[in-house]
């Protein structure tokens, strides 16, 4: 089959085969990062544009990564610098970036749909780096490559996720992307940040604010960020997540022994993990950061066109 | 003279639907009846249409003075017109607000100057609508508004609502809340739901808008004032409506036609589908589609709402609330209660014609010696909504494109004909 999606906006429109089609085109790109010259021409010539709206670190820099490994130029645009602070739209924003001829633009912004509103505007490929609450479908992938390198698979495994469902895009692009792969998967976490209508979004979801209930049988458990700053007010003082949600080694334990520990960062160690958990040897936090700049480089190489069309395969 | 033949006048407020001929000399009906001879008159054939009393919107915003850019007097009250509307009450939220004579007199001189239906101007109940001091309530009143109100958001405190429903009943007038419980609507933009949660984007439960109305109906209880729920949305503030009701209060309700026709399963990163309040779930409008035809509810009102393009065309989060809703608002309720079987065309010329007019005070009535207000419309009369085409200066609806059945054909106000149908 081909990659025939115009733009990456989420994970929830992808079907099985496009998602298994996109990790093994990732996979290509994982060997190398192994390399000692990382560097190919692919994409020479090409320019992207990373449209960074909301702070970013390490998004930011895996994409800009990802596209200089494939050879492509980068154009960034942070929003502490730009004229969104001027009082300019954001249509007009993404339009004057359209009118310096990039081949792609990456969005990050805190609006949920922003990037379906530029994609709407734009005549160029438009790749969602993060949307407010709604998602973050490279790392939905990037977790995906991840768990299948580890466990040789993606099927009908548990994955419980426990922190603040309610606010992450991680989770719901991860949601989307494991639902499809009959994943059963259990969402943890305090009750308020457990929205009862999430079990909707796709089959084979379960709520369980008891962490001690959600972990038995994980194969794959996802600790989420706790995201202070996208909170209208603070819900919940730290001290009592840490004290019913910190992933301990001891809570780990009641996951499967072989279970992955997956964070998808930054990670604050004392707060919603444990250093002891996040330097263990089920964690792959940086198995995940690697496999972030294989997953964007084939992103960003399929819709790009770097692959001729109807040769896209492999 | 005009003469209007051929018609099926259709009066609710007589319960009166039968063939009929309106006769109208000057600004007033001259007389209703078969086969009348008026030689020498205008003559407007309405053969196939219902000739109904004028329709009447409770809710719209006509943004003069203040945002001339999304709409005036002149060119809000040509939509509504066309909407088959003679009469539109316009908001207090304009800049600035409608919270004196003098912002009243500006109006409705406007108004005088350019406008071709009526506008009742409805006037803030607290200075700037803030919620703190009255408002020049009476000196409004003598100036002409029909009714106060703080809309787009509710009358700040339960206190001051109190005081301004004491001081509304010695005045005669209807106090409007928008019900709205401000702590649990917080950065709202849409219902929150299984569409919310998946869109990412910041719900508001319904219970937002439900326990402002039980306040307000509290309130309604203490003072004896008359109490109108503005664009209702959900089926717990209908309930609580009902209920006031029965205990014999004066309360009364409007709903929008965007909430029973969509759904917030329709919102998509569009902010055409962002108003307030937001689009509700399956089952309130089920609700409002019953209490409309029950006649729980007392009328439908646009709340016409329009924007610049550029203030919409940004990401939802940050659009204004509201949409356009003149022309398409007798279509989609044809369509919702109507041709759906739900009530009878009777019910529906009530909920725009003699229920608005009950809550304000007013009759509406074919009958000689009445104001000429009268609306054509055809049940049938197929015909496609064209955003671009409206006589509004803003474009932002959702109905866009939508095929009707069922369509105003002519607006006569004051004995005149200010709006016919071209196709």
């Amino acid at each position: 089959m081909s990659f025939t999606f115009r733009h990456l906006l989420g994970t929830e429109a992808l079907t099985r085969d496009e998602i298994t089609f996109l990790l093994d085109q990732s996979r290509a790109f994982q060997g190398i990062q192994k390399q000692p010259l990382k560097k190919l021409a692919t994409l020479r010539g090409k320019s992207a544009v990373l449209a960074f709206f909301e702070t970013s670190t390490r998004t930011r820099i895996s994409f800009g990564t990802a596209a200089a490994r494939l050879g492509a130029d980068t154009m960034n645009l942070q929003a502490e610098s730009s004229s969104t602070q001027k009082g300019e739209s954001l249509v007009d924003t993404v339009r004057t970036l359209e009118a310096m001829k990039p081949d792609v633009i990456v969005i990050r912004h805190a609006a949920s749909g922003a990037p379906h509103f530029v994609a709407e505007r734009l005549g160029i490929p438009v790749i969602n780096a993060g949307d407010g609450v709604h998602e973050h479908p490279t790392q939905g992938l990037l977790d995906a490559l991840t768990i299948s390198d580890r466990l040789g698979r993606l099927d009908g495994l548990d994955v419980t996720i426990v922190g603040d469902i309610r606010h992450s895009r991680v989770a719901r692009s991860n949601i989307h992307v494991l639902s499809k792969f009959g994943c059963r998967i259990t969402l943890c976490g305090p009750a308020m940040w457990l929205p009862p209508e999430i079990t909707q979004i796709a089959p084979n979801i379960r709520l369980e604010p008891r962490l001690d209930r959600a972990l038995p049988g994980a194969q794959v458990v996802m600790v989420l960020r706790v995201q202070t700053e996208r909170l209208q007010e603070p819900a919940l003082p730290a001290d009592e997540y840490i004290r019913l949600y910190q992933m301990t080694p001891e809570r780990l334990a009641l996951a499967r022994p072989d279970a992955l520990l997956m964070h998808p960062g930054p990670m604050i160690r004392g707060l919603e993990i444990d250093p002891a958990v996040a330097d263990s040897p089920q964690s792959c936090v940086l198995e995940q950061v690697t496999n972030g700049v294989a997953v964007r480089m084939a992103v960003l190489y399929l819709l790009t066109g770097g692959a001729p069309s109807g040769a896209a395969a492999g | 003279m005009l003469l209007i033949h051929n018609g099926r006048v259709l009066d609710p407020s007589k319960s009166f639907d039968g063939p009929a001929d309106v006769l109208i000399e000057g600004e007033r009906i001259a007389r209703v009846g078969t086969k009348i001879e008026a030689p020498g008159a205008e003559r407007l054939d309405a053969s196939g249409l219902v000739v109904a009393p004028g329709f009447i919107d409770l809710h719209c915003h006509l943004r003069e003075p203040g945002n001339e850019p999304a709409e005036t007097i002149e060119s809000g009250t040509r939509a509504a017109a066309s909407g088959g509307f003679t009469a539109v009450c316009c908001m207090p939220n304009t800049q600035p607000v409608n919270d004196n004579a003098s912002v009243t007199r500006f109006i409705l001189d406007r108004a005088a100057a350019g406008a071709c239906v009526r506008v009742w101007p409805i006037g803030a109940a607290s200075k700037g609508s803030k919620g703190e001091g009255l408002a020049e309530i009476a000196a409004m009143k003598d100036a002409g508004i029909v009714a106060v109100t703080d809309d787009g958001r509710p009358i700040a405190t339960a206190k001051l609502l109190r005081q301004v429903m004491e001081y509304a009943r010695s005045l005669d007038l209807p106090v409007i809340e928008h019900s709205e419980d401000a702590s649990l609507f917080a950065g709202g933009v849409m219902r929150e739901g299984p569409t919310s949660v998946r869109l990412g984007l910041r719900g508001v439960p319904a219970a937002a808008e439900s326990i402002c109305v039980a306040r307000d109906v509290q309130i309604c209880a203490l003072t004896g004032a008359r109490l109108h729920v503005a664009h209702m949305s959900a089926k717990d503030s209908l309930e609580l409506v009902r209920q006031a009701k029965r205990r014999g209060l004066p309360v009364t309700c409007e709903v929008t036609p965007h909430h029973f026709t969509l759904t917030d399963e329709d919102v998509v990163y569009d902010a055409r589908y962002k108003m307030n309040p937001p689009l509700v779930s399956r089952d309130d409008r089920e609700a409002l589609l019953a209490g409309l035809a029950d006649g729980s509810v007392d009328a439908i009102a646009t709340d016409h709402a329009p924007h610049t393009q550029a203030s919409k065309e940004v990401e939802f989060d940050r659009a204004p609330f509201g949409i356009t809703g003149f022309e398409t608002a007798l279509g989609l309720a044809l369509e919702a209660l109507v041709h759906s079987g739900r009530a009878p065309l009777a019910r529906v010329v009530e909920l725009f014609t003699s229920g608005p007019a009950r809550v304000l005070g007013k009759t509406r009535t074919i009958a000689e010696g009445e104001p000429a207000d009268l609306t054509l419309f055809s049940t049938e009369h197929p015909w496609t909504f064209r955003a671009a085409e409206s006589a509004s200066k803003s474009r932002n609806t959702p109905f866009d494109g939508r095929s009707f059945r069922g369509a105003p054909m002519a607006t006569v106000v004051a004995g005149r004909i200010v709006w016919q149908r071209k196709s």
